[in-house]
């Protein structure tokens, strides 16, 4: 196997909180504990978890707009700088924030390319290709971001995050601001896309029917870390962990194949886990750890 | 996914000019700084008596009040007030614009660097401008004409020393909050140079509310150049200056009204129409940001 887009070994972020007295108090939160997961070339790794969880905070670290506490992160077998440009694109959120209201749809797309230095020309042909690309009409590059539906606006996100030719493309919950039957077909773009261009995706969401669908290899994400990995029908399969087999219970099942497949909670002898019960569990170890 | 069909929409430039040409409030505003530019440039050839500009007298004629051949009267040794009002619209306009030429892309500059750099930049360029808004442009304005000589230029550098801060303020709250938006995060990731980022990310989203501050501001400076002249310390005599006009005729008050009236009017209508603009494009922007 050859060397991995993406490495990630025990990265952590911890926030400072004040609190108490005047705010001379400060405790850790850990947002990321020691999360390490490799993604292979052509992979779709999907990280699951509720909100809270750690997603974003890593996706942000992999792009480098948060500074991670510790840990190293390695794209193509190397580890990256703390700053300067990664080969790593994004897809945000949403993409009626992540897309400048003020500049045309051919402007935003051609961002990325003025970095790496494409001629006026070059560009506007690239851009054409791009919105090929992404199934949408020429004509849509003169158009401003208001002009455009939630789904038309993701594809130009997602254009645009192709634009550079990224080793990795991090999709972070790219459908969630989307109504569910534009979701589908921008899912569908993206999995076509990745097929395609042989992309390698770093799928974040908290919607596990969708990642069940899309991702090759899952990993489950709590409290900051990864306490579930494997294929992704290896996990729905069978959960290991208490907090997964939860989460994956609680996911609506479409057919009587998916109902046989899901676990059941009580797997264990004594009482159901609940989710308050663990939170509260590692809050405390997690207070134990900052006391020590 | 497809085209819109048979069904035509306005583009949003469409739909502004509706919205302009629909208020109006903006068009009076428009019309009266349209008017006043044009009359300003083209003033040699419309006045009735461009040669009252000089120093001119014509003692047979002094202080005749308004008439068909003297429209706003004639000042104390016989000038025709109505050319020297529209010759004096000259010296209001380029002090106006002057000071903003200055003072808007300087101010503009400081906030977007310190709202988008944080830290000691904040800190550094925020501090020297609280300290620059506790002055008042008039003392300032008075205090560089007393170590300097009272002129014109002197005058529009005071007032531009002064007048960026407003400007810093506004773009630095502007900046604070546009720089936490996903857009302009997304551009950090794509690897944009920070020069594109302050001016092709974010500048273009404070533009509405510079400009409404920008015409709102050409109104409050033209009172203040009136107000310079009219204590002696902006463009000296025999240049006609609006402000000027009104000190050299309230000494012949009430009797000879309307060589004091006259140029005040002409002030007043002058700021008014700027405000009116300002207002009429805020009217514009607030909606089209929503």
């Amino acid at each position: 196997m050859s060397a991995p887009v993406l490495e990630l070994r025990g990265l952590s972020k911890a926030f400072r909180v004040r609190h108490g007295f005047m705010g001379r108090e400060t405790r850790e939160i850990r947002a990321v504990n020691d999360v390490s997961l490799t993604i292979g070339r052509g992979e779709v790794y999907g990280l699951a978890g509720e909100s809270g969880s750690g997603k974003s905070t890593i996706a942000r670290m992999i792009m480098g707009l948060t500074e991670p506490t510790a840990g190293t992160i390695l794209i193509d077998g190397a580890p990256v700088a703390h700053a300067g440009q990664r080969p790593v694109q994004m897809v945000f959120q949403n993409p009626g924030a992540s897309l400048n209201p003020r500049r045309t749809v051919a402007q935003s797309i051609t961002v990325p390319l003025a970095v790496q230095g494409v001629g006026a020309a070059d560009s506007a042909a690239r851009v054409a290709e791009l919105l090929e690309m992404v199934e949408l009409p020429r004509h849509f590059a003169g158009r401003y971001p208001h002009e455009l539906s939630g789904g038309q606006k993701q594809r130009v996100a997602i254009a645009r995050a192709l634009a550079t030719t990224p080793k990795l493309l991090i999709l972070d919950e790219p459908t969630s601001a989307l109504d569910v039957s534009v979701q589908a077909k921008v899912m569908d773009l993206l999995a076509d896309l990745g097929r395609d261009l042989g992309l390698t995706y770093l799928f974040i969401s908290h919607d596990l029917s969708l990642m069940r669908n899309f991702a090759d290899r899952v990993g489950i994400l709590y409290l900051g870390r990864i306490v579930e990995t494997g294929t992704a029908d290896q996990v729905f399969a069978a959960p290991s962990h208490a907090y997964s087999r939860l989460l994956i219970a609680s996911v609506p099942v479409m057919s009587e194949d998916e109902a046989r497949a899901r676990p059941t909670i009580p797997l264990i002898d004594g009482e159901i886990p609940t989710a308050e019960a663990l939170v509260a569990h590692e809050a405390k170890q997690l207070s134990q750890g900052s006391k020590a | 996914m497809t085209d819109a069909g048979p069904i035509t929409t306005l583009s949003a430039r469409q739909q502004n000019w509706y919205r302009f040409s629909h208020n109006p409030t903006a068009l009076i505003g428009t019309a009266i700084v349209i008017l006043a530019v044009l009359a300003a440039i083209l003033a040699p050839l419309i006045t009735p008596y461009p040669e009252h500009v000089g120093a001119v007298v014509n003692f047979r004629a002094r202080h005749t009040p308004p008439s068909a051949e003297f429209w706003f009267g004639t000042d104390n040794v016989g000038r025709d007030i109505f050319s020297r009002c529209i010759f004096g619209l000259r010296v209001s306009l380029t002090l106006a614009a002057v000071v903003l030429i200055i003072a808007v892309p300087v101010g503009t500059t400081l906030g977007l660097v310190a709202g988008y750099f944080g830290g000691w930049t904040e800190t550094i360029i925020m501090r020297i401008t609280d300290v620059a808004l506790a002055i008042p442009p008039l003392v300032m304005a008075l205090a560089v004409a007393a170590v300097l000589t009272p002129s014109l230029l002197n005058a529009m550098l005071a007032i531009s020393a002064l007048w960026w801060t407003w400007h810093a303020r506004l773009v630095y709250s502007l900046t604070r909050q546009i720089r936490a938006l996903e857009y302009v995060e997304a551009a950090e990731t794509l690897g944009a140079s920070k020069l594109h980022i302050l001016f092709r990310e974010i500048l273009p989203n404070c533009l509405g509310p510079i400009v409404v501050k920008t015409s709102l501001d050409a109104g409050f400076v033209i009172l203040l150049g009136a107000a310079l002249s009219f204590l002696g310390l902006g463009i000296q005599p025999p240049t006609p200056d609006l402000g000027t006009m009104v000190a050299d005729g309230a000494q012949f008050l009430p009797e000879h009204w309307w060589e004091s009236l006259m140029p005040g009017t002409v002030i007043l209508i002058l700021a008014l129409g700027f405000n009116l603009l300002g207002d009429g494009l805020r009217d514009l922007f607030d909606v089209s940001e929503q």
